[in-house]
């Protein structure tokens, strides 16, 4: 026993410290140099104020703003302190009752829409913090947001194909577009990352 | 499923592919001395200072040892989130972690599992993430890598005692393999904006104000109750948003490496701070299995013959494609209850369509259903999507891949020694078949060494199936199902099928931060580590005592498609005998439910 107590003692001892300290300073010092944008959160700035991450959502639900998906977090949506998704099975009366809400509100908001809305704008993200919808749901909120703001939903369209980002080699991720950034380009804002 | 979904999992195989024989051979070497001389003299030096021999361990002196050094590494994990409050690096003044919590935390890490009973962001100090949780996450999968170290010795020698020094494998598997691949991964995965810092968590003001209902406070800070007793409540604004911060990509490279899973955050890899973009996906996704699929190869290499390494690694590799078919497959049917007039769920070039509820957007059905495959057929238990809101065919693949025992691919080291586990079984199922002893590279199995193969099988089992039975039926294990009906007995199964398996997913509804669960869990995670683990090295001493026999015409070839199919259909029998009535009574139930009770 004696003798496996001080290589076990002394071993945990020195990788602690590689693993445990060094390591993660390291990979601190260096990224923090070589990127400190994304390191210190990816904050973008209006003004040199911060506004928001460019990879966390915000709550939206003024008519003139793209709305993001819906959030489990509590006690509000898209409280970025506490993550969480909604674990709601797919048999859970709750969750049938929640997507009825969230449809009636949808369409209480923009009464002349009859497409049918995509399952995002539908159900929570896993993270609660979903700083993306599909394409398809910016598409179907386009002529609510045009209405709101008295702009032609041509000009609404182009600006989501703008903001678009699509399946890098048609593998790599979703159609999808960032709702902050998407909705501080339609109120105007001029966006600087922060450092 | 969509052809996007079929591209996607073709590119991960040839990326994964590709990789496996120069990492394979990479680790074989990490098996002896380094040549390099500076490596190799501060090697000397460091094992010097820890009072570390040169000279190899019988098994029965490297399970103690493997053992000892674990119970180490428990009191200090235990110990760090117990006094969390008072120690360094703690910025929002994180209080202690609870008594139960802690033990169940600190077993975690320890047996490898990362099962996650708190939520990161709001319980763990940064000094706990980085120098409890982090440094286990290195050394419980080194240990890991140790033992099928081991393993592989005992087919490689014939005829000695020894099977290796388990603190200089430790050192070198730490050092060499974990350290370097991790810090390379952790760049990178700041470079696509994981965060990286020590600042304390952030205020930003957000567009718009969010109102919503909030338990009222009186002056002295306690919740007013109304003449009923029941709590008022109050609307209130806020138009700022918290953002958590730490070192977390250094902790997210190494979790996904190791196979631990445990994430810096409370939804884990879902977190767009964990997991900002497909291509950190793809490459946390490429980390689940990477070391587990070369170690194959090493396991080839070292028995000098690497026929045999692929053999193996193409018996995982069948059972895995199926499993990531059949997920995704599920997954994109999406949810019949919702398939009203009014919510689109198909795939298009516009959206992805399908099972959204607890998925993320950007990684939408195929990346979110591939990644479900590998956390779970690699005992990694890092998620990014809600499992638990899966569908039920969707969420049975993930539960019965960890129920198979961990060995599709399974943890760094602990997924091949527990496939080489059932290789002996089927190669003694083949034997008994046409009478004869059987043999596993040219190594006799007796019934000492099948006797092990017994207790090694049959252990997880025992653990997932009692435990399960113990939270449904008493109040402590029923009071925190989250989900109605059948779905709940599925919570309950997964997280015992999780716990034992060393895993660490969840079907996160429920609510484990109880001291029924935080206690029967952490003792299931402890025995589903230890109790494999010393069978396997008993194994490993058995066989590097025995003589290599010379290959005959009586001798089944263990590198064809008939080896590969055998070691299949006996992993996959296993399960099924064991698990099949309890997979009917959870996600069969709500699959009939679901599709034909509306």
């Amino acid at each position: 026993m004696k003798s496996l107590l001080r290589p076990a003692l002394s071993l945990f001892a020195l990788l602690s410290v590689l693993t445990g300290l060094i390591y993660p300073l390291a990979v601190t010092g260096i990224g923090q140099l070589m990127f400190a944008q994304t390191a210190n959160g990816s904050i973008l700035a209006v003004d040199g104020r911060p506004v928001g991450s460019a990879l966390i959502g915000q709550s939206f639900t003024a008519a003139q703003h793209f709305w993001g998906r819906p959030s489990a977090t509590g006690p509000f949506p898209y409280n970025a302190a506490v993550s969480s998704g909604s674990n709601l099975g797919p048999l859970n009366p709750a969750l049938a009752e929640a997507v009825k809400a969230r449809l009636e509100a949808l369409k209480a908001a923009d009464p002349g829409n009859d497409n049918p809305v995509p399952v995002d704008l539908m159900t929570a993200s896993g993270s609660g913090l979903d700083p993306d919808i599909s394409l398809a749901a910016a598409y179907y909120q386009a002529p609510r947001v045009a209405n709101a703001r008295g702009l032609p939903v041509e000009q609404v369209r182009a600006l989501i194909g703008q903001q678009a980002a699509r399946p890098w080699l048609g593998i790599l991720g979703e159609p999808r577009v960032n709702v902050l950034r998407l909705n501080l380009a339609l109120d105007g804002r001029e966006v600087q990352p922060l450092d | 499923m969509t052809i996007q979904s079929w591209l996607l999992l073709l590119a991960f195989l040839v990326v994964l592919f590709a990789t496996v024989k120069p990492l394979g051979l990479y680790m074989a070497q990490l098996m002896e001395a380094p040549r390099w001389q500076p490596l190799a003299r501060l090697e000397v030096g460091a094992f010097r200072l820890c009072g570390i021999g040169r000279e190899e361990m019988s098994w029965r002196q490297y399970a103690p040892a493997v053992l000892v050094f674990s119970l180490v590494g428990f009191i200090v994990v235990y110990a760090l989130q117990r006094l969390q409050f008072w120690l360094p690096l703690n910025p929002q003044l994180m209080p202690n972690v609870t008594a139960d919590s802690s033990f169940n935390t600190a077993i975690s890490f320890v047996t490898n599992t990362n099962w996650q009973g708190y939520g990161g962001e709001a319980t763990m100090s940064y000094l706990t993430q980085m120098l409890g949780l982090g440094v286990q996450n290195f050394v419980s999968a080194a240990a890991g890598i140790a033992v099928v170290f081991a393993l592989i010795r005992g087919f490689a020698r014939h005829s000695v005692q020894t099977i290796g020094n388990f603190w200089a494998d430790l050192y070198r598997t730490t050092v060499y393999l974990l350290l370097p691949l991790s810090f390379v991964l952790a760049l990178v995965l700041v470079s696509q904006g994981v965060i990286q810092n020590f600042s304390a968590y952030q205020e930003v003001s957000t567009l718009e104000a969010v109102t919503y209902e909030a338990p009222k406070l009186d002056a002295a800070g306690q919740p007013v109750t109304d003449a009923a007793g029941n709590a008022v409540t109050e609307t209130v604004a806020t138009s700022t948003q918290t953002l958590p911060m730490g070192p977390a990509a250094s902790q997210i490279a190494i979790k996904q490496l190791g196979t631990n899973g445990g994430g810096f955050f409370n939804v884990n890899s879902a977190h767009p701070f964990e997991n900002p973009t497909p291509l950190s996906n793809f490459l946390e996704l490429l980390a689940i299995l990477l070391i587990p699929a070369a170690l194959c190869y090493t396991f080839g290499k070292a028995v000098g013959d690497t026929r045999q390494g692929w053999a193996v690694l193409a018996a995982m590799t069948v059972i895995f494609v199926g499993a990531a078919i059949a997920t995704m497959t599920f997954e994109q049917q999406g949810n019949p209850l919702l398939a009203t007039p009014g919510v689109d769920q198909t795939a298009s070039a516009l959206q992805s369509g399908g099972n959204m509820e607890g998925k993320e957007t950007r990684h939408g059905i195929g990346a979110s259903a591939l990644w479900a495959t590998a956390t779970t057929a690699a005992s990694n238990g890092s998620v990014n999507s809600m499992h638990d809101s899966y569908t039920p065919l969707g969420g049975l693949v993930p539960m019965l891949l960890m129920q198979l025992g961990e060995v599709v691919f399974g943890g760094v080291g602990s997924g091949l020694y527990g496939m080489l586990v059932f290789a002996l079984m089927a190669v003694f199922v083949a034997g008994l078949m046409i009478g004869r002893t059987p043999e596993y590279l040219g190594k006799k199995i007796e019934a000492f060494d099948m006797k092990m193969v017994s207790i090694a099988i049959l252990m997880t089992p025992a653990l997932v199936l009692l435990g399960t039975a113990l939270a449904v039926t008493t109040t402590g294990g029923k009071a925190t199902l989250f989900n109605p009906g059948a779905h709940g007995f599925s919570e309950a199964l997964y997280a015992f099928s999780s716990a034992a398996n060393n895993n660490g997913s969840a079907f996160a509804g429920l609510g484990a931060n109880t001291p029924f669960y935080n206690g029967w869990l952490g003792v299931a995670m402890w025995f589903g580590r230890f109790a494999v683990i010393v069978p396997v090295l008993a194994i490993a001493g058995s066989l590097a005592a025995k003589k290599r026999l010379a290959q005959g015409p009586g001798t089944m070839p263990t590198h064809g498609p008939l080896f590969v199919g055998l070691l299949v259909g006996t992993v996959l029998l296993v399960a099924a005998l064991t698990y099949v009535p309890a997979l009917a009574l959870g996600p069969a139930v709500e699959h009939l439910i679901l599709w034909t009770g509306h």
